[in-house]
């Protein structure tokens, strides 16, 4: 399976110079969280590299993941299929159908026992013998077992293929599951998010390219690199927290000025993730970037416990009881209200009249993200 | 002869079943089944209606704004709320974005391996494809040494044994038909064209935080702000850049799709004839130019095609006329699986009565296909690009008229040409071509807005649930890349008591409703040639020309509110 070719040389081939080549290996030490000096260690090992088999399933998803591995930028969605690694199988994208297809899949197993990456998106139905989802006649639940136990390793993408998602929020019609409850025992990595970001996805192959080991994780299986984090903690508009400017409606003063979304429902307080540092589609924007509040796609099972999403969350971090963010303008502000309504600045008062509330981070960075506070019961699995 | 089976059918988005009988060399029959079920209908009972478009969105991850768009939709008709015009806007750049790259994509990276033949491409003469590339397109990429770049590239590749995605494609098929150096000239761009919709996709993350599912819909309007003066709205600067991006979607499909897209019809022209299928078409209408509740002045009209009747104004489309049978899908009804039933009053609950996995063939004498079968009327229909030129063209509308001749004629075919598989592709293109012009006007028409100090984005007199009706029904529609979209939603007591999805590839992809009336992906099949049962080569070209996307097509709502019953998970 080995073969000539590797990263740099081929990139070189379409015209990426060695300094573009050491840019991006500059980059995805910085992602994973690696001292700057290992951006050689990655590029020595990336050199050396040969192309890994991969194949990638597909259950009951949307191929929401595979569009954000289509809008992959360092390196791009061509140079990993074509330079990077060895897709073998991919149903959305693959030439083959059918038949031709199953082979292309079953030929990967078979030849490379151990020695190739698995990735799946979607949750797999356990309900009714797996009918809910079957291809080529055979049911999800057969299909990712087969797979993914003769994996080298498998790599979880999207919230569906972690904890189930959106198939498995409440009340659950097919009793769908993520990877970790249908294949236990395997070597997993979890990517949650809706859908996981690419960005994160190169990385753990690069780390795995380069360490021959997959990044460390945290007890939810989800590497620390990415998901360690909460995003309350180093969004943009953590200062307006602080200094308790609020958006109080869609469009007003506040909102088209960025102040924070706490009270639109943000679910930045219990999310563990690195968007507001990474970004989306090449760093362009992210959701609170553009201004709407974080879902907390990247929390377990979200659906349920970070619903309903324009809800605000309660006993937040920062000043404490819910009350707060409405106490700091109504007591303190109640005599100036009626002249700064006129110009839609009342949280801009209510932040200036109010002392800089305590800012602390939680200890425990997954003590934010466990106070879920489900609005309806999870039936889940 | 026996039956054949294709599954997965790939380069689509969901899971797709193809049986068929062909005798002499032609289809006879085909089923087309949908072997994949979420039940998220089920799932958004009971919640907060304006959250309801992040669940619905996650229908489909490829058509990935649709969804929100038609669910935000829905609540406002059911809540009658109007929103402000710089929201009407910005949804229509989302949504024209989403149909130029989505169509892109589809054209380059889910069709075009039915068309060009990758292996044949390293036979190529590199200067020959640089002299056809330059005969058709003023696109200043297409240099002999470019393209013997890219053929190196594909060689190397090739040669290291590890073709990846391209192993055991139907490389050498005798349905293929373009010479090597157009073959060339179409791996080039498919790689091209994988770099220019990543690119392209940025106006959604601007506008949407990320793509794909973006994150800034409202019910009311939209969550993005604009402001000349703050760093975080659109401002004069993203204005700029949105422009610059709507150019290169112009300069893209002139100069390198529609190029591409008449010199491998031009190669295919028996497809003119092939694939034609039902013959009916449906459109719902979209990119509102006042509000959405003026159909007569939307960018693409709203009607009714019945039996390929160009010659005439489309019928009047009314959405109470859509019902959906069960009759050879795994849904029950509980007054008999025979009747049609509209979605307000629709009642549906999974039964799977297929054979147990692994199995061989389905049942299609039974019910085979977790897609329901919608019909207008009692009658099929079929739904996508295809329809929505043809709505357009027998409505007069002088744009798509001028265009759709245009390419008929630089292609030598008539206007019988666009019933066909060619037809759907070509019509696909149109649109796109059509719709990079609408998006910089849209832009423009922001821009105008912002400039006279209109600001609002968001109309919040019934954001609150207690500011709602106790019981309120509405329906959201649009067009999406892959056709007429509709969901329909019922609220009670401020939370959804019923929520129904009838999708485009629902109505492309069903199967036989009570009557026995197949789908349009059925009847396109019949009559399709295939030279090798074994390599299926011809009913993937037919089935992908409808840009099938299926996960989204198969749902069902619960109407009784019963909880269906949940099987223990071992
Ligand atoms: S509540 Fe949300 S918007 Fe406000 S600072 Fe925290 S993460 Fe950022």
């Amino acid at each position: 399976m080995a073969d000539a070719i590797n990263l740099e040389e081929a990139l070189y081939h379409r015209g990426v110079t060695r300094r573009q080549f050491l840019k991006f290996c500059g980059l995805m030490a910085s992602v994973l969280a690696l001292p700057p000096r290992y951006a050689g260690t990655i590029a020595s090992s990336l050199q050396a590299a040969p192309r890994l088999p991969l194949v990638w399933l597909e259950f009951q998803d949307c191929a929401g993941n595979t569009e954000s591995f289509l809008r992959a930028s360092n390196p791009t969605v061509s140079q990993i299929v074509l330079d990077l690694l060895s897709v073998n199988y991919h149903e959305t994208i693959m030439a083959p159908a059918g038949k031709q297809a199953e082979q292309s899949l079953e030929e990967t197993v078979k030849n490379h026992p151990k020695g190739y990456l698995a990735v799946v998106e979607g949750a797999i139905p356990m309900g009714e013998d797996g009918v809910y989802c079957t291809i080529a006649g055979r049911a999800a639940k057969d299909i990712v077992r087969e797979v993914c136990g003769n994996a080298l390793a498998t790599i979880a993408v999207g919230a569906c293929a972690w904890d189930g998602g959106l198939p498995a929020a409440a009340p659950n019609p097919t009793s769908a599951v993520g990877v970790k409850d249908a294949v236990p025992g395997i070597t997993l990595i979890n990517m949650p998010g809706c859908p996981m970001n690419i960005v994160n996805l190169t990385g753990v192959i690069v780390h795995y390219l380069t360490f021959k080991d997959l990044p460390a994780t945290d007890q939810m299986g989800r590497p620390l690199f990415a998901y360690g984090q909460l995003i309350h903690n180093y969004c943009p508009r953590r200062g307006h927290f602080d200094a308790g400017r609020f958006v109080e409606e869609w469009g007003d003063t506040g909102h088209r000025l960025g102040w924070c979304l706490y009270k639109m429902g943000c679910k930045g307080p219990q999310a563990l993730s690195n968007c507001p540092s990474v970004g989306w589609n090449d760093a362009t924007s992210w959701p609170i970037g553009s201004s709407h509040g974080c879902v907390g796609c990247m929390s377990p099972h979200f659906w349920d416990t970070r619903t309903p999403f324009y809800e605000r969350l309660p006993n937040v971090e920062g000043f404490g009881i819910e009350a707060t963010a409405d106490q700091v303008g109504l007591g303190v502000v109640a005599g100036v209200t009626a002249a700064f309504a006129a110009h839609g600045i009342i949280s801009a008062v209510r932040g200036a009249a109010r002392p800089i509330a305590k800012h602390e981070s939680p200890s425990d960075q997954q003590s934010g993200e466990r106070r879920d506070s489900p609005s309806r019961g999870s039936n889940g699995p | 002869m026996a039956k054949l089976v294709i599954d997965p059918i790939t380069r689509i988005e969901g899971h797709l079943r193809i049986e068929a009988v062909v005798e002499r060399g032609r289809v006879k029959e085909a089923w087309s089944s949908g072997t994949m079920f979420r039940g998220v209908e089920i799932i958004l009972k009971g919640r907060d209606p304006r959250d309801a478009w992040v669940f619905t969105q996650r229908f489909c991850g490829v058509c990935t704004t649709v969804h929100a768009l038609t669910s935000v939709r829905a609540v406002e008709n059911a809540l009658n709320i109007t929103i402000p015009d710089n929201a009407r806007i910005i949804r229509n750049i989302i949504d024209g974005a989403q149909h130029i790259q989505d169509h892109v994509i589809h054209f380059y990276h889910l069709h075009a391996l039915d068309w060009v033949d990758v292996v044949s491409a390293l036979k190529a003469d590199p200067g020959e494809t640089a002299a056809l590339a330059q005969s058709i397109s003023s696109w200043p990429k297409s240099s002999a040494n470019y393209f013997k770049t890219v053929q190196n590239r594909v060689k190397t590749f090739v040669e290291s044994g590890q073709l990846g995605l391209f192993a055991n494609g139907y490389w050498g098929h005798p349905a293929y038909k373009l010479p090597p150096e157009a073959n060339l000239l179409g791996v080039a761009h498919y790689l091209e064209a994988l770099d220019w919709q990543r690119e392209f996709i940025k106006i959604h993350a601007l506008l949407g935080g990320k793509n794909p599912h973006l994150q800034t819909y409202l019910v009311g309007g939209m969550a993005i702000p604009v402001d000349p003066n703050s760093q975080i709205a659109i401002n004069a600067q993203r204005i700029a850049q949105m422009k610059q991006w709507a150019a290169m979607a112009r300069d893209f499909v002139e100069q390198v799709y529609i190029p591409d897209l008449l010199a491998i019809a031009s190669f295919y022209k028996d497809w003119a004839s092939i694939g034609g299928g039902l013959g009916n078409y449906l459109t719902y209408g979209d990119f509102p130019r006042k509000t959405i509740d003026r159909p007569e002045e939307f960018w693409i009209p709203r009607g009714v095609v019945l039996n390929k009747n160009l010659g005439a104004p489309p019928s009047v489309m009314e959405q109470e006329r859509v019902t959906e049978y069960v009759a050879h899908s795994w849904y029950t009804y509980a007054d008999g699986d025979d009747k049609g039933k509209h979605p307000w009053q629709g009642e549906t609950s999974p039964r799977y009565t297929g054979p147990k996995p692994p199995y061989e063939f389905l049942d299609t004498n039974g019910k085979y296909s977790w897609l329901k079968a919608p019909r207008y009327n009692d009658t099929p229909m079929e739904v996508g690009p295809l329809a929505r030129m043809i709505v357009s063209y027998a409505a007069g509308h002088p744009d798509v008229r001028a265009t759709v001749n245009g390419v008929l004629q630089k292609l030598g075919v008539g206007p019988e040409a666009l019933f066909s598989t060619l037809g759907r592709v070509a019509a696909r293109g149109i649109e796109t071509l059509l719709m990079t012009r609408e998006l910089d006007r849209w832009i423009d028409e922001l821009a105008a807005n912002m400039a006279r100090g209109d600001l609002s984005i968001h109309n919040g007199e019934r954001w609150r649930p207690e500011t709602w009706p106790r019981e309120a029904e509405g329906w959201g529609f649009m067009e999406a890349p892959r056709g007429a979209l509709g969901h329909w939603v019922r609220i009670k007591n401020g939370k959804i008591e019923n929520y129904q999805a009838v999708v485009p590839s629902t109505w492309n992809g069903s199967p036989r409703d009570a009557r026995g009336q197949p789908g349009a992906y059925e009847a396109s099949l019949v009559d399709t040639p295939v030279a090798d049962p074994e390599q299926p080569l011809e009913i993937l070209r037919t089935i992908h020309s409808f840009d099938p996307c299926i996960a989204c097509a198969v749902h069902v709502f619960n109407g009784n509110g019963r909880e269906l019953t949940r099987i223990q998970v071992v």
